[in-house]
């Protein structure tokens, strides 16, 4: 089959999975809802409560679940395909810790004045994450010219440890009800309530998406090591730096808007291989695809299996995308 | 992230708020919470109690309310009241109780949380009493000040401090007879300036307790839990007619905020509390410690959800 072909039924069937999903998600929830209430238009918006349900409380949680399983899936495939490491996640690299660090400060000390309307949780977030990128590429440039993968992947490492004590030395002064409040806070959470986290996270989303798609050859190439790609006519380095930020900032948006999800960025990145082999070109559409399928998925029986109580969608992606993945992993021939 | 202490008995209560309130482990939890307190006594009660120490601000509250107040000798690291609690040392709090300091203050009766269970067994080891206290309904206010009473021998006073709390809350009851009931959602926290991770009090503990006195029902009276997060979903589905969010006043919004707090409740537009501009502060330390203050906390929300009846 020709990558064309294979490409076209990639995107239709990976695309059609999501399609679907995000059709389904914003009809079902804890609360039984009249379609035909919903998109009643001679009802006053402020007096329908359906679509208010619909539009105020479910449309931008599908949309938020879409944006941040895209984003965690193909920034997973992305690291992986950098550091040449399947264990690699969006949150090897400390960008997911600087992250929390900036959300722990916020809800610790209250801040409440955020950036253009939005609130302070996730604008300190995405602040915290860009202050991870900006250290662990100056540690992994300091010594060499380029871009050395070894001190990236022991800088990432060394700076998440770091800033995890930094997250516990602010946590230990903050009271009970912050404490549990930075806790929920990692767990994820995909409630949103307004568009505005997800069109802050709009510009760096869709820049880190364009830069995906010029990625998938060099991450081909990269693959055979630097030395063979190099040897290939490919910028090594410059094919790195492109990949670390723009893998970097697809997480600080992520998480930005829901919280250090956890999960989606490895399951989801080894799930597509093993459907659609290791062709970036094929892998990362497909995942990110799947990725905004399964977090929707995730979220929607996150809010629904307990109701009127909800789990942490974090717990949910653990727990659905474990078991999945080993039987994927066994079911291989 | 390495598993820290504090860390992990955070999970430890996360992981319980978040079973299904018909999970065998949260029945027997709510079961314990419903009874009066499981008190441990490790020491004969007759034993004259001079030195305490309370690791819990609703106790300290309770001591000084039945006299007991002149024998602390040292207070958690949260206890702002009564004000004489400012001059005494400080020996941390329920995620950081320092041992050191509370053997060296020779106390012979320290209060402590029911979750504090290796605080519990070093001081058993040194033979030290113990009051082991967990926050539960607002019966269980009266009953622990009673039994604390016997235990530091001040029972009449205790005695006398806990009728004069239930003739309160049942003068308040009275009052509000047969009024209308605002279906209230009681919110204790949530993200500033976003309608995001919104925690709000669920059908048992004190604050939904207060409620029901101060006149209110709240909507999430069936879940069988202390504390509800709550997503914008359920608000609109829940359509409270009033919306009480209430904070310790040391975590008041700041004045200059109050109106962008109380605008981003607008989103939810259909939701009757925001339509009739019925979100209402109460950044009220009587309100969040179910200490004695317990009626005056109750009666704040009372007159938030009756204010026709209190002019």
């Amino acid at each position: 089959m020709t990558l064309a072909r294979r490409f076209a039924r990639t995107l239709i069937g990976f695309g059609a999975l999501t399609i679907a999903t995000l059709l389904v998600a914003p009809l079902v929830g804890p609360t039984a809802i009249n379609l035909r209430r919903v998109f009643d238009f001679s009802v006053p918006f402020r007096d329908n409560t359906d679509a208010q349900i619909f539009f105020v409380a479910r449309l931008p949680r599908t949309l938020a679940g879409a944006c941040v399983g895209a984003l965690f899936a193909a920034a997973g495939v992305v690291f992986q395909g950098l550091l040449r490491n399947p264990l690699a996640t969006p949150f090897t690299l400390g960008v997911s810790t600087g992250a929390a660090l900036g959300a722990v400060l916020a809800i610790t000390f209250n801040w409440s004045v955020g950036f253009a309307g939005i609130s302070a949780v996730p604008v300190a977030a995405f602040a915290g994450s860009l202050v991870a990128v900006v250290i662990v590429y100056a540690l992994a440039q300091a010594r060499h010219r380029g871009l050395s993968t070894t001190v990236l992947l022991l800088a990432g490492v060394t700076m998440n440890a770091f800033f995890s004590a930094l997250v516990l030395f602010v946590q230990y002064f903050a009271s009970f009800a912050d404490t549990y409040r930075t806790l929920r806070w990692l767990m994820g959470d995909l409630d949103v309530s307004s568009y505005q986290p997800i069109l802050a996270a709009l510009p760096t989303t869709v820049a880190a998406f364009l830069i995906f798609a010029w990625l998938a050859r060099p991450l081909n190439l990269l693959s055979l090591g630097p030395d063979s790609a190099e040897s290939r006519g490919l910028d090594v380095t410059r094919a790195q730096r492109a990949a670390f930020f723009s893998a970097s900032l697809a997480t600080g948006a992520a998480v930005s808007i829901g919280g250090p999800i956890g999960f989606v960025g490895i399951i989801i990145p080894h799930l597509v291989r093993l459907i659609v082999g290791p062709d970036h070109r094929l892998v990362l559409p497909a995942a990110t695809l799947f990725g905004a399928a399964f977090l929707v998925g995730c979220d929607l029986v996150a809010r629904t299996i307990l109701a009127p109580v909800e789990l942490p969608v974090g717990i949910i992606t653990a727990l659905i995308g474990g078991p999945f993945f080993l039987w994927l992993l066994i079911r291989r021939p | 992230m390495a598993a820290h202490p504090k860390t992990l008995s955070v999970w430890a209560i996360a992981l319980l708020l978040l079973l299904p309130p018909n999970h065998p482990i949260t029945k027997s939890l709510n079961h314990q919470i419903t009874q009066s307190p499981n008190h441990q006594i490790t020491q004969s009660p007759n034993h004259q109690i001079r030195r305490i120490i309370s690791l819990v601000p609703a106790v300290t509250e309770m001591l000084y309310a039945i006299g007991a107040g002149p024998r602390i000798v040292a207070v958690s690291s949260y206890d702002t009241y009564p004000p004489e609690v400012k001059k005494l040392p400080n020996v941390g709090a329920l995620l950081d109780p320092n041992v050191e300091r509370i053997l060296s203050l020779k106390p012979d009766l320290v209060i402590v949380y029911g979750s504090q269970t290796d605080l519990m067994q070093q001081l058993a080891r040194a033979s030290i009493g113990v009051f082991d206290y967990r926050h539960a309904g607002l019966a269980d206010v009266t009953s622990t000040i009673r039994t604390l009473g016997e235990r530091t021998g001040d029972g009449a006073a205790a005695e006398a401090l806990s009728q004069r709390i239930e003739r309160g809350l049942d003068a308040i009851r009275q009052k509000l007879k047969g009024r209308p009931r605002p279906r209230t959602l009681l919110v204790f926290g949530r993200e500033r300036l976003a309608l995001r991770g919104i925690y709000a009090s669920g059908g048992i503990g004190f604050l939904n307790d207060m409620l029901e006195v101060a006149g209110g029902t709240n909507v999430f009276a069936e879940v069988r839990m202390q504390a509800v997060q709550a997503s914008t979903e359920q608000i609109l589905a829940k359509r409270p007619d009033v919306v009480l969010e209430t904070r310790a006043t040391n975590s008041a919004f700041p004045i200059g905020d109050r109106d962008a707090e109380l605008s981003v409740w607008k989103t939810l537009a259909s939701v009757p509390a925001v339509r009739n501009g019925r979100v209402l502060f109460l950044f009220d330390d009587r309100i969040v410690i179910p200490g004695p203050r317990v009626v005056e906390g109750t009666e704040v929300m009372a007159k938030a959800l009756h204010p026709d009846l209190f002019k």
